[in-house]
């Protein structure tokens, strides 16, 4: 099963190595994990993706929760929440296929953010389902290079 | 003041009465502060030594333990000390140098990232960064080591930041927004389980370490004496509950008694009470307490549901939910169950076979007799470790003093002396094995110059005996790399060690080696010398090293084997 952990932590050295050794201990990969500050830039947030049993990773939140810099632990898991992703994906492009690419970009209301004459840089922003749909795509064309930020995720209301 | 001053005041403020160390480059700002200073140190002959004594003196007092080691190695040789008081709960402050804040990461001389390493063996670590963050970065290192679950705190200070001026003060109080342990329990969940106390016909306390920890000896003792429930104890749980009250069944799990074992699968209700459900206490988890709906109490609630399922969780301090729980709680009818337990106890007692060479037992029951339990016994790991637990009967709490999660030999000899510091008063054993007490004898030297009378009981088997013990009992009797002695167990060939003419079967010597250490040395062999030797021991304002050359093909039982259900024990030889 696929967990988004939201996890709020002191804004301090160490603490990413202390979160990140809890799941590597256990040989638990992370998909994806993104941080940043809030609103109060004392305090971070971090969202972590990633695959297990439900009781293991809720033995896993239990003990985020124990560490000593983490305020609070939050499994999405079952919940109403909001998830994205921003991806930048640089395309292989050329006369003949530059009008498709600019199609796709348009439908899925992605962005175009650099252009040269054999690639185009594409951002696109929303859930895993439109991520991937629109690389699946572009994949065709030919894909130079792939970043993605990870999910973030709120909860709703 | 400079940091190292702040370091010294905070040591006053907190009341630490003695501090375990090893200097070195990265910390001789402190030591010459020491120096100048009338807070009591020892200087122990390595750092794990120091680490285990700061340990041992916080088991035995229940105050935090302090120690203090250089950068680099010096750190590093804390690392098993560390690791030791994580695993069962000690509250302890680890100190250490580092090389200057800017080496750090340059792989200076003796440079080791210590918070990394100790990272997932700690309750918290802190490398401080800036002077200005020393002041409240130890008060909330003391403040963490020592409240909700306690646990090891290490503080990393560059030497420069020794050296560094502060105005900050060392702050009275301390606020952690992101620790915020529980300790009143749910008084809901309280009420549930005297509900469930209320029905139960064959209820059963299990105690483990976390009752001895909160101080609620006394309250779980009041419990299970107006309930007439039994207890059994885990190994760290030993003195949480008199081993010689009618409903004690002493300790359960891998070397438990019968009795306790046949109670643990047989209950309806089982009353988990600071323990963790570790899997040398449970077995075969799937069949363990097969029968039972379970209460747990504890305060981490990480120890909750995290091997079993739970009927009633209880999170909270362990005292403050027992007095919760006496005051609404009412018996159930159990009478035929404590009658049923109770002939249990005749029928299946700890037992060993008297004949032949002195047994490691005979001398531990010895021990027994002479102190009725009023002497802190402090064990190494082995079998010897076994037998203090099983032949020993612990009244008060604090008076077990062990290594039981992470089972680390040469513990015992520093421990004991930690705990010796600590309770200069008491009568102080550690029960040793021949190759645990290898593992740091050079803490003897430590202990004489401090004038610690402790008594160190070497149960000499000539052989790694717990390890050879699976090894006979799993591995078809090949004895690979456990023989310590030079002729092996049972005649079968060991090393052959001869000189001027003579060859010894045992080295080292330990009597030499104890006197050499300036301690008092006995070696018995037969069972009319123990007691005398015994109480020259006591008698004696030296440590004293009393070396019992016993059987060497020795073993504790019973025994359910790793993974095997408690149900199925090996009661002695086949
Ligand atoms: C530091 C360390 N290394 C290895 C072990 C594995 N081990 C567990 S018990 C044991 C044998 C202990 O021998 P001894 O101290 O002579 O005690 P005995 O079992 O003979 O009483 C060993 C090697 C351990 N627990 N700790």
């Amino acid at each position: 099963m696929k967990h988004t952990i939201s996890v709020l932590v002191e804004n301090k050295a160490g603490v990413l190595a202390r979160i990140a050794g809890l799941f590597s201990a256990r040989g638990f990969n992370i998909d994806s994990l993104a941080v940043g500050e809030t609103q109060d830039p004392s305090i971070s947030r971090m969202t972590i993706v990633v695959k297990g049993d439900n009781a293991v990773v809720e033995q896993v939140c239990k003990q985020l929760n124990k560490l000593i810099d983490v305020i609070k632990v939050q499994d999405f898991m079952g919940k109403d929440f909001v998830g994205r992703e921003l991806i930048l994906v640089k395309v292989s492009v050329d006369g003949k296929t530059r009008h498709e690419v600019l199609q796709i970009v348009e439908i899925f209301r992605a962005k175009i953010i650099d252009i040269k004459t054999k690639s185009m840089t594409i951002e696109v922003t929303g859930n895993d389902l439109k991520v991937n749909a629109i690389f699946d795509m572009l994949r065709p064309f030919g894909i130079k290079e792939l970043s993605r930020t990870g999910r973030i995720a709120i909860a709703r209301g | 003041m400079k940091g190292a001053e702040i370091l010294l005041d905070c040591f006053k403020k907190e009341k630490v009465e003695i501090i375990f160390g090893y200097p070195g480059g990265a910390v001789l700002d402190i030591f010459d502060l020491l120096y100048k200073s009338d807070i009591k140190y020892i200087l122990t002959r390595h750092e794990q030594g120091a680490a285990h004594a700061a340990d041992g003196y916080a088991r035995a007092t229940g105050k935090t333990g302090v120690c203090i080691a250089t950068s680099g190695p010096g750190a590093t040789n804390l690392v098993t000390g560390i690791a030791t008081a994580y695993m069962d709960s000690v509250p302890m402050v680890a100190i250490t140098g580092q090389v200057p804040t800017r080496m750090i990461g340059n792989d200076a001389f003796q440079e080791a990232d210590i918070t990394g390493i100790t990272r997932p063996i700690t309750k918290h670590n802190y490398l401080v960064k800036d002077v200005d963050e020393l002041p409240h970065i130890l008060k909330e290192a003391f403040y963490i080591a020592n409240s909700g679950r306690p646990g090891p705190v290490l503080v990393d200070i560059p030497k420069d930041i020794q050296n560094a001026v502060t105005r900050k003060k060392y702050p009275d109080r301390v606020d952690i927004r992101s620790y915020k342990p529980t300790y009143e329990g749910h008084l809901r969940q309280i009420k549930k389980s005297a509900e469930l106390i209320a029905k139960a016909k064959k209820p059963l306390i299990y105690a483990g370490g976390g009752v001895i920890i909160s101080g609620g000896s006394r309250e779980m003792t009041k419990l299970a004496r107006k309930m007439k429930i039994p207890v059994t104890t885990t190994l760290l749980g030993l003195g949480s509950f008199p081993g010689t009250d009618p409903l004690s069944l002493g300790m359960l799990g891998m070397h438990g008694t019968k009795y306790a074992n046949l109670a643990i699968q047989s209950a309806d209700l089982l009353i988990a009470i600071g323990a963790r459900f570790d899997d040398r206490v449970t077995g075969k988890i799937s069949e363990f307490a097969p029968h039972a709906k379970i209460i747990h109490i504890d305060i981490d609630p990480t120890s909750i549901r995290k091997n079993v399922n739970v009927d009633v969780p209880v999170v909270g301090d362990v005292k403050k939910v027992l007095v919760e729980l006496n005051k609404c709680v009412k018996a159930g009818k159990t009478e035929s169950w404590v009658k049923k337990i109770a002939e249990w106890k005749k029928k299946y007692p700890l037992k060993y076979a008297k004949k032949g060479m002195l047994k490691p037992q005979f001398v531990v029951e010895k021990i027994w007799e002479l102190t009725k339990g009023d002497a802190i016994i402090v064990t190494e790991v082995g079998q010897n470790q076994m037998w203090a637990a099983q032949f020993y009967n612990y009244i008060n709490p604090r008076t077990y003093i062990s290594s039981g999660g992470l089972g680390t030999m040469g513990y015992g000899l520093p421990a004991a002396m930690g705990a010796q510091v600590g309770c200069p008063d008491k009568l102080v054993f550690d029960i040793a094995g021949d190759g645990s007490i290898q593992m740091n004898i050079q803490e003897l030297t430590t202990c004489v110059l401090n004038k610690l009378p402790i008594n160190i009981i070497i149960l000499n088997n000539g052989c790694l005996g717990m390890v050879r013990q699976w090894q006979e009992l799993f591995y078809g009797g090949r004895y690979s790399s456990t023989v310590l002695n030079t002729k092996g167990p049972h005649g079968k060939k060991g090393i052959t060690y001869c000189k001027d003419g003579k060859c010894h079967s045992y080295l080292p010597d330990f009597i030499k080696a104890a006197e050499a250490f300036g301690a008092d040395g006995i070696r018995v062999t037969k069972e009319s010398e123990v007691i005398p030797a015994l109480k020259k021991a006591i008698k004696s304002k030296n440590t004293s090293v009393l070396e019992f050359i016993v059987k060497p093909e020795e073993n504790v039982f019973p025994m359910v084997a790793a993974g095997a259900s408690l149900s199925e024990m090996i009661e002695s030889m086949a």
